[in-house]
């Protein structure tokens, strides 16, 4: 196996930090959840943290922000399928409180 | 694993990058639709079940937030897995390596007390709806965290027998991209199923 | 053309050693030209099983009352008809397309990943014997091939018929996951050197589109199977309304996986007249661009449409609408591809091949089919037309007149490169009228049947409801159709014994398989060619596209045979076969062939 490390990966330090800021948002969620005075922007809060955390692993651990332009097309591709799929049906069923 | 497909046949790579990542993209592509239609499942069923338990009954957000960090942070033990193999440093590899199993096996223990928790307080697969979606979205999860374990061991084996090693940086690039997906569909599920329920 | 004088007396260069040795090498076969032809040849095989069923189907039907067979057996052999044709036959016989021609279209020596490309075959051609295997233990599966819940449950289907097709299906969709991530891969880092993204020859790009319509639509159905499989065994309500289970989720599952599906059947096929009609025009293809874009619109919108299956059970008028729409919205790429095909026959030097016959008659059966889907995009006309005949001519003018076509244009395309020998022109042309004209007679019919009320599954129809002389017009139409079919096989069975050598490049095609030697050795290029341009054997100067097999270069190194594939695919059937009978040691035994075989894959050398 020859090919070398073509794209910048980040050092142990930001990994650390990464996961570091992973266990903040985490407890942030857990916090949010017991709040009673965020119960009605409980759901964006949430979805939002949730989103940071995905795009924080993905983008990091999973090097996506570092690396070559195809992966990101073939992971975006069909998670945007997936999520359209599931809006459409959340819709249909009313999940969102309809 | 000393060769690659690629080697072997002495097949040019059309975009510089090795098939085996490729590969793993891909399927992490299809792995996004598997999880999506099961959390359709678990959000079209949620609040229409007839008889309890209920969630609201049963889950246990401090206990899952502690396995969800646990499973967190075999993320990092596998990005720090990865940049010690790629620097030749198999020791620490191996450590790392054997860390992210380890907690991968810790995270699947609480998941095998809550679920025997929860057949305890009444609820089975066929109790009602929320019990057959849960087990089920919750299940598959773990048992890709499981194959992620196996596979993990395996690599700790294969290095430890001198078969692993920088030349193979690859392969555990490879196993840590599934990792980290798992990491991540459980990210999801954690606000989806515990958080909004 | 440059390319003939370039190797001249082609039969002396074909390599009949392809495909020699005994039946262990194909079994451990990692070749994907020999696993092209084991898919090509049992997918034909079950291609004629499910046309049998519908023969039996027809002569059922071909008058009112009729007994000849009884309800039970009707529901298996619609249910069987339609399950066949879809996975067991139309999937698989693009899937031999695809390994025989693509890496060959694109100048490689093999697919990225061999073993996988036979494990691909094996799981399919083991799990279509399981999924038949149902005939006799007990009878085949009933509920139809789309299986709606509650048909399904437990308490309408009791017995092992639908558990073979839930489990069988699982299977099939291991195998066209696995073969679908290889062909993307394949696609995206195996292309020769100077074949960028839009000089790949139009079949390939149809294969990658497909291949990400396969990975992303599979795992909608296996979700839905795995739902209704522990609904049958294990107790569970997601498909019981007494338990405030919703029988519709089921369909919602079935068809986010079903229409694309529908695009997975078609665009193979029109990947393949992509490559006919300039072929035999003699002019490369009008609109290259164009019509890989459709491609991919079509295949975007494809998961956007889904619910116009339903347009029946009551989503109401807002998703309606918006699914109407959206099925609307498909005709234009759609359209665009026909008007491109037109546009490039069009001032051609059209040599009237047989290839070139089955791509018209696809491009006039399509349109027709096409024009019908249309109709039933309205989801108040698709009200009443839907779940009857007019359903059922439409998906046959789709899928039969259709993708069908198309198989068969590729067919009579590619066979002599294949095999090294050409096909019978007149017995070819002989079989395009008999099935055109028979098609039709069979199926067009049935648009009126289905108009004048006509309902489809229901294994009889009284008489005195105007139904009599349609019905037998179409029996009568399905056995000629059931005739040309042999007068294909006696047209291939005649080549074996006196076809006449193809040559290097018989049809003077303009892509790099036809660069290569009729059969193709087994590593394919010697030296990997060079590419400048989309039409690389229609270039002034081919010596890069076509540097030929010179023998003074050593032949490259391919990939050993393995069995490890074979294992683990047996592994799969085992623990599938353990499922069905929920006996745990067989599964368990089915599991440690797996592990056997995976471990036994992964660390053994590609070479040995």
């Amino acid at each position: 196996m020859s090919h070398t490390q073509e794209h910048a990966h980040p050092s142990n330090r930001t990994y650390v930090l990464v996961a570091a800021i992973l266990g903040v948002i985490t407890a942030v969620e857990v916090g949010v959840f017991y709040v009673e005075a965020l119960k009605p922007v409980l759901v964006p809060i949430l979805l939002a943290l949730s989103a940071a955390k995905f795009t924080l692993v993905v983008g990091f651990f999973m090097h996506l922000k570092f690396d070559s332009k195809l992966y990101r097309a073939l992971f975006v591709g069909p998670f945007v399928v997936a999520v359209a799929v599931m809006l459409a049906m959340f819709l249909i069923y009313g999940v969102f409180g309809g | 694993m000393s060769q690659t497909d690629a080697a072997a046949m002495e097949m040019h790579s059309a975009t510089g990058q090795p098939n085996r990542k490729i590969l793993m993209w891909a399927f992490i592509g299809s792995e996004c639709m598997l999880f999506g239609s099961l959390i359709i499942v678990y959000m079209v069923y949620r609040g229409k079940s007839l008889v309890g338990p209920y969630p609201e009954e049963l889950l246990n957000i401090p206990f899952i937030t502690v396995t969800t960090f646990v499973l967190l942070m075999s993320s990092l033990m596998m990005v720090l897995a990865l940049s010690a193999v790629q620097r030749g440093d198999m020791k620490w590899g191996k450590i790392w390596l054997f860390m992210t199993a380890l907690l991968g096996l810790v995270f699947l223990g609480g998941q095998v007390y809550e679920f025997s928790h929860f057949v305890h307080e009444g609820l089975t697969l066929k109790t009602n709806l929320f019990g057959g979606s849960f087990y089920l979205l919750t299940g598959t999860h773990g048992a890709h965290v499981a194959v992620g374990v196996i596979w993990l061991l395996s690599l700790v084996f294969l290095a430890q027998r001198g078969r692993l090693t920088q030349a193979n940086a690859e392969t555990v690039e490879i196993a840590g991209l599934y990792w980290h997906f798992v990491d991540v569909v459980w990210i999801v599920l954690f606000t989806l199923i515990y958080l909004l329920v | 053309m440059a390319v003939t004088e370039a190797s001249p007396a082609g039969a002396s260069h074909a390599h009949e050693g392809t495909y020699s040795g005994g039946l262990l090498s194909w079994i451990t076969t990692v070749d994907h030209k020999r696993i092209g032809v084991m898919y090509g040849v049992s997918a034909f095989f079950f291609f004629l099983v499910g046309g049998l069923e519908a023969l039996l189907i027809r002569l059922q039907l071909g008058s009112p009352e009729n007994t000849l067979i009884d309800p039970d057996l009707y529901n298996q052999l619609f249910t069987m008809h339609g399950t066949t044709m879809v996975f067991l036959a139309i999937m698989p016989l693009s899937a031999a397309f695809f390994n025989f021609i693509v890496p060959l279209q694109i100048g490689a020596r093999d697919v990225a990943f061999p073993r996988l490309n036979a494990f691909s075959f094996w799981v399919f051609f083991l799990g279509a014997l399981f999924m038949n295997a149902s005939f006799l233990f007990g009878g085949a599966p009933d509920a139809g091939w789309f299986g709606y819940a509650n048909l399904t449950s437990t308490q309408y289907s009791p017995g092992m018929r639908v558990d073979f097709w839930v489990i069988g299906l699982l299977v099939l969709g291991v195998s066209s996951i696995a073969a679908a991530l290889n062909f993307i891969v394949t696609i995206i880092n195996l292309r020769c050197e100077g074949m960028t993204f839009m000089r790949m020859p139009l079949f390939t790009w149809m294969t990658l589109i497909t291949s990400f319509l396969l990975v992303m639509a599979f795992p909608a159905i296996t979700v839905g199977l795995v739902l209704l499989m522990f609904d049958r065994m294990f107790g569970t309500l997601f498909f019981n309304p007494l338990a405030g289970g919703d029988v519709l989720l089921w369909q919602h599952l079935f068809w986010i996986f079903g229409h694309p599906e529908v695009y997975i059947l078609l665009l193979p096929g029109l990947g393949i007249i992509s490559e006919v009609i300039p072929v035999f025009s003699r002019k490369p293809l009008f609109g290259y661009a164009f019509v890989v874009y459709s491609g991919i619109l079509i295949a975007f919108l494809g998961f956007g449409v889904w619910a116009h299956h339903m347009f029946a059970v009551g989503l109401g008028p807002v998703a309606n609408t918006v699914f109407s729409a959206a099925t609307m919205l498909i005709a234009i790429p759609t359209g665009v591809k026909i008007f491109n095909w037109i546009a490039t026959l069009w001032g051609g030097s059209l040599r009237m091949k047989t290839p070139l016959y089955f791509a018209l008659g696809f491009i006039a059966m399509f349109i027709i089919g096409g024009l019908s889907g249309i109709m039933h995009s309205s989801a108040p006309s698709d009200l009443q037309q839907t779940d009857t005949y007019f359903i059922v001519a439409h998906i046959h003018y789709v899928l039969f007149g259709g993708v069908m076509f198309a198989l068969f244009a590729g067919m009579y395309y590619w066979i002599p490169l294949v095999t090294g020998r050409m096909l019978s022109e007149r017995l070819g042309k002989l079989h395009f009228w008999i099935m055109l004209i028979s098609f039709n007679v069979t199926f067009f019919p049935q648009h009126f049947l289905g108009l004048h009320g006509m309902p489809r599954r229901t294994f009889t129809y009284e008489s005195g409801l105007g139904f009599e002389v349609m019905n037998l017009m179409s029996t009568v139409g399905s056995m000629l159709l059931g005739a040309s079919m042999l007068v294909f096989i006696w047209n291939v069975l005649r080549m074996f014994r006196k076809g006449e050598p193809a040559g290097d490049n018989p049809w003077e095609g303009s892509t790099l398989e036809w660069s290569i030697a009729s059969p193709p050795p087994h590593y394919n290029f010697r030296v990997l060619p060079r590419v400048s341009g989309r039409d690389p054997l229609w270039a002034e100067d081919t010596s890069a596209a076509a540097p030929g097999d010179d023998p003074s270069v050593p032949e490259p190194h391919m990939p050993g045979p393995s069995y490890y594939p074979f294992v683990t695919s047996v592994g799969i059937i085992v623990m599938a076969g353990g499922g069905l009978t929920l006996t745990l040691p067989v599964v368990f035994l089915g599991v440690a062939l797996i592990l056997f075989g995976i471990y036994g894959w992964a660390l053994q050398p590609l070479e040995h």
